[in-house]
């Protein structure tokens, strides 16, 4: 599919045009929206932002670079992202993040086999005094230790295998 | 008493109704039936700074704002990304309407025409709570054109940031808004000039913690605030605690208390009992490092004893350590953070932290020589001063003070590699 014309997105794409003073502002919330139809920020999603904004992909691209939460390759369905800078790492999460690795086989920024898991060290998230911590696609999963990561992974793998909804 | 943290007292005051019924909007109906110049005047009497970390008092930075200018923002600057810092998340998940209030209390007192709510991309469900609150307060005539009857327009929006600590900075975080790099500006003009702000007008950046105390100013007037804290630093503060302490989390306490008091008597005293506290980082990654000794304990939390002991109080996220944590292996810690969020315009700040990582990790790992240590503490002071934006100041922080205090930390390291070594 695409962004444009897919009526998904129309009220949102919409409504980010309508928020700024400039088209150019839109290119942040349009970007997310481009991650969220294809899984990642891809050529043609990146052709199509700078189609709606009247910008040239390269800028728009320049853009995509820059911020981290956009993906420039494929991620897992489950993008899995520990936190382990300092206030994290005095309670364990450089030890956490380790395992967790460990646990999927996977190495830094490596997918699982059956593209399930991603799994990278973030900077920190907003959520020090419930380490360790991580975002799966970017919602808070926090105070975990390896028995709660272990259900939870179990509840993913779970989850992914249901067939899709509507 | 919480004026910030209301969310532990009101059960469900993130709820409209719960919000009014405890004295919400009350603020914001007393701004809008006094002149704008009067409610600045009531933020400057009130001695409230800028709870973002730089401390700047907030009725002055609005007064700053040109008021024939026919176009003006408030942009609300929720990228909460210090290290250690996670009190603004907790205002809005759990008293999101307060910053609002807040908001457009700023806004009423510059006469702006809209605000804009600069989210971390993490927040994103922060980003959706806030989307709905707006959309339940623009229904009730709190947002919008003729805001509680008073004829003042006004829009709020929310926009996500997408993971980059240097868009906390104003400049950048007002370059990322309009859809460029999140870099910092040169400056001047400043935010609050005509040409330095939002699409080139006059803005208002301020921290959330900031404007949520607004609505408290407003409502119960600016003496009620003073009396709060010390003679620079009024009203409460919230305290981020993390690191090895038994009770980590958010403790909203006057500017007056102790490091003492919120580290032992708030947050229960070191992780471990057989373990003494070694040091904290009191303002995130960014702020200088200092031992816990006794004076440093008994240092009131304000901007002014901070400033006495060595080290700044920025936006309060209170990193502790004890004695079973190498100084070397934070300032490795915090490095490879600025490392990571040098956002690669200035050279100073791009080459130095590149250069400080490589080199301190080459400490770490037994391959260093006291001359190392001497070249990270001279890239370091190399890099204050030189950059657009503070994140080169910052950076140079943890090495230099943890140098400064922790000599022996770093000794330990490059005096086996100068023993085994040639």
């Amino acid at each position: 599919m695409a962004i444009i014309g897919n009526p998904k997105y129309q009220d949102r794409i919409q409504h980010h045009l309508a928020k700024y003073e400039t088209k150019r502002s839109a290119v942040m919330p349009l970007l997310y929206l481009v991650q969220e139809e294809y899984g990642w920020v891809n050529q043609q999603g990146i052709e199509e932002v700078a189609g709606i904004l009247d910008l040239d992909p390269t800028q728009v691209k320049s853009i995509a670079g820059f911020y981290t939460m956009y993906s420039e390759k494929p991620k897992g369905k489950y993008w899995l992202q520990v936190c382990t800078d300092l206030p994290c790492a005095l309670r364990g999460a450089d030890e956490f993040h380790a395992w967790l690795k460990d646990e999927l086989g996977v190495e830094e920024g490596g997918t699982t086999d059956d593209g399930l898991f991603t799994v990278e060290h973030v900077m920190c998230l907003a959520a020090c005094d419930k380490a360790p911590m991580l975002q799966c696609n970017f919602h808070y999963v926090e105070n975990l230790g390896q028995e709660k990561m272990r259900d939870l992974l179990a509840q993913w793998r779970e989850e992914a295998a249901q067939p899709a909804k509507g | 008493m919480h004026i910030l943290l209301r969310g532990r007292e009101i059960d469900n005051i993130d709820q409209l109704e719960v919000y009014e019924k405890h004295g919400g909007f009350a603020g914001l109906k007393k701004s809008l039936a006094m002149t704008a110049a009067e409610v600045i005047d009531e933020m400057k009497a009130s001695g409230l700074r800028g709870r973002g970390g730089a401390g700047f008092p907030t009725g002055v930075k609005w007064s700053f704002i040109p008021q024939h200018e026919p176009l003006k923002y408030v942009t609300v600057n929720a990228d909460e990304s210090e290290t250690g810092t996670f009190k603004d998340r907790e205002i809005m998940e759990k008293n999101p309407y307060q910053l609002i209030e807040g908001s457009l209390i700023c806004a009423y007192a510059i006469q702006a025409k809209a605000v804009y709510i600069y989210l971390r991309g993490e927040f994103w469900d922060i980003g959706a709570q806030l989307d709905d609150c707006i959309e339940q307060l623009r229904q009730k005539g709190y947002v919008g054109e003729n805001i509680m009857g008073s004829g003042y327009d006004c829009e709020v929006y929310t926009h996500l940031g997408a993971g980059a600590y240097i868009c906390g900075e104003e400049s950048a975080l007002l370059n990322s808004l309009e859809g460029y790099l999140g870099q910092p500006r040169v400056r001047p003009p400043f935010p609050a000039q005509k040409g330095g702000g939002l699409y080139k007008e006059a803005t208002v950046v301020n921290n959330v913690e900031t404007l949520a105390n607004c609505p408290f100013i407003m409502r119960e007037g600016a003496e009620a605030f003073k009396a709060i804290g010390t003679e620079q630093s009024a009203g409460n503060k919230v305290y981020c605690v993390s690191g090895h302490v038994k009770k980590p989390g958010n403790y909203e306490l006057p500017m007056n208390t102790t490091f003492r008091e919120l580290l032992y008597d708030q947050a229960g005293g070191p992780l471990y009992d057989d373990r003494a506290f070694k040091a904290m980082l009191p303002s995130g990654g960014s702020g200088p490092i200092v031992p816990l000794t006794d004076d440093v304990l008994d240092t009131p939390m304000s901007y002014e004893h901070c400033a006495n002991i060595g080290t700044i109080i920025g936006s309060a996220s209170i990193i502790v350590m004890d004695e079973s944590v190498d100084m070397t292996w934070v300032a490795s810690k915090v490095t490879k953070f600025f490392e990571h969020e040098s956002c690669g315009k200035c050279t100073p700040c791009r080459e130095g932290t590149y250069w400080l990582d490589k080199v301190i990790d080459r400490i770490l790992d037994g391959r260093g020589t006291p001359d190392d240590v001497k070249r990270i503490a001279d890239v370091a002071e190399n890099m204050q001063g030189t950059t657009l934006c503070a994140l080169g100041d910052f950076a140079a922080n943890p090495i230099i003070h943890t140098i400064k205090h922790f000599p022996d930390d770093f000794a330990q390291h490059v005096g086996a590699a100068s023993a085994g070594g040639d």
